[in-house]
């Protein structure tokens, strides 16, 4: 077992400085980038690998240092996995319907057409609307 | 080692963390805070596992899942404020969008 800890303490020490490394990243993505949507896709990307690491050098801390499987911790994992992504979505959803602008140089809006087209297909929506 | 490169880690993400706060006092629209919410929700579970290695204790690993549901459904409930003014969506709005 000593060999064994010996072995796997770099290991977590490198996995979790890369985590807090991306965790810094994507907060200078939120400072530095021109609007709502990119500055999203800082947080929600590298904010989430980041701390994906931390999360599973503390896993593997407490597997190989204190002999434990921690469930709570997989599990938290696996939450964080799944909704990060969802909660950034969400958000950058919620914030185009509300009509924030975008940055003057972006150069596509697909789903700008993509709503004209389902309101031609549905005109009861956007009565309701009204 | 391990104490070292955790120590510096710590110290990283409290600074995004202070990052993050300056984009919530600031952000020019309230989407832009609530990303920002978000990421210091984040940025406090990889807090939270750090603290839990330095201490050499297993009592802060229930945090890590409830700072997660915490942040996941705060931005939920931010998200459909924003969008419709509404948090509970009863059932008679024929917008589902």
């Amino acid at each position: 077992m000593e060999t064994v800890q010996t072995i796997a303490e770099p290991v977590i020490a490198i996995l979790i400085l890369i985590g807090a490394i991306l965790g810094a990243l994507s907060a200078f993505g939120l400072i530095r980038l021109p609007d709502v949507y990119l500055r999203a896709h800082a947080a929600t990307k590298s904010a989430t690998l980041g701390v994906l690491c931390v999360l599973g050098g503390g896993f593997l801390y407490f597997v190989f240092f204190e002999r434990l499987i921690s469930a709570k911790m997989l599990l938290g994992i696996v939450f964080v996995f799944i909704t990060a992504p969802v909660a950034g979505h969400l958000i950058e959803r919620a914030a185009y319907m509300s009509g924030v602008p975008m940055w003057q140089k972006s150069v596509r809006d697909d789903l700008k057409m993509a709503i004209a087209e389902e309101r031609k297909s549905r005109p009861q929506t956007e009565k309701s609307q009204a | 080692m391990l104490d070292v490169a955790l120590y510096i880690s710590l110290l990283i993400l409290s600074l995004a963390t202070l990052t993050c706060l300056f984009r919530v006092i600031k952000g020019p629209s309230m989407p832009d805070r609530v990303v920002a919410l978000d990421t210091i929700g984040i940025n406090l579970i990889g807090i939270v596992t750090i603290l839990s290695i330095i201490y050499r204790t297993q009592a802060y690993l229930e945090l890590i899942l409830l700072i997660g549901i915490l942040a996941f459904l705060s931005t939920v409930a931010f998200s459909k404020f924003i969008q419709r003014g509404v948090v509970v969506d009863h059932g008679d709005s024929t917008d589902d969008r």
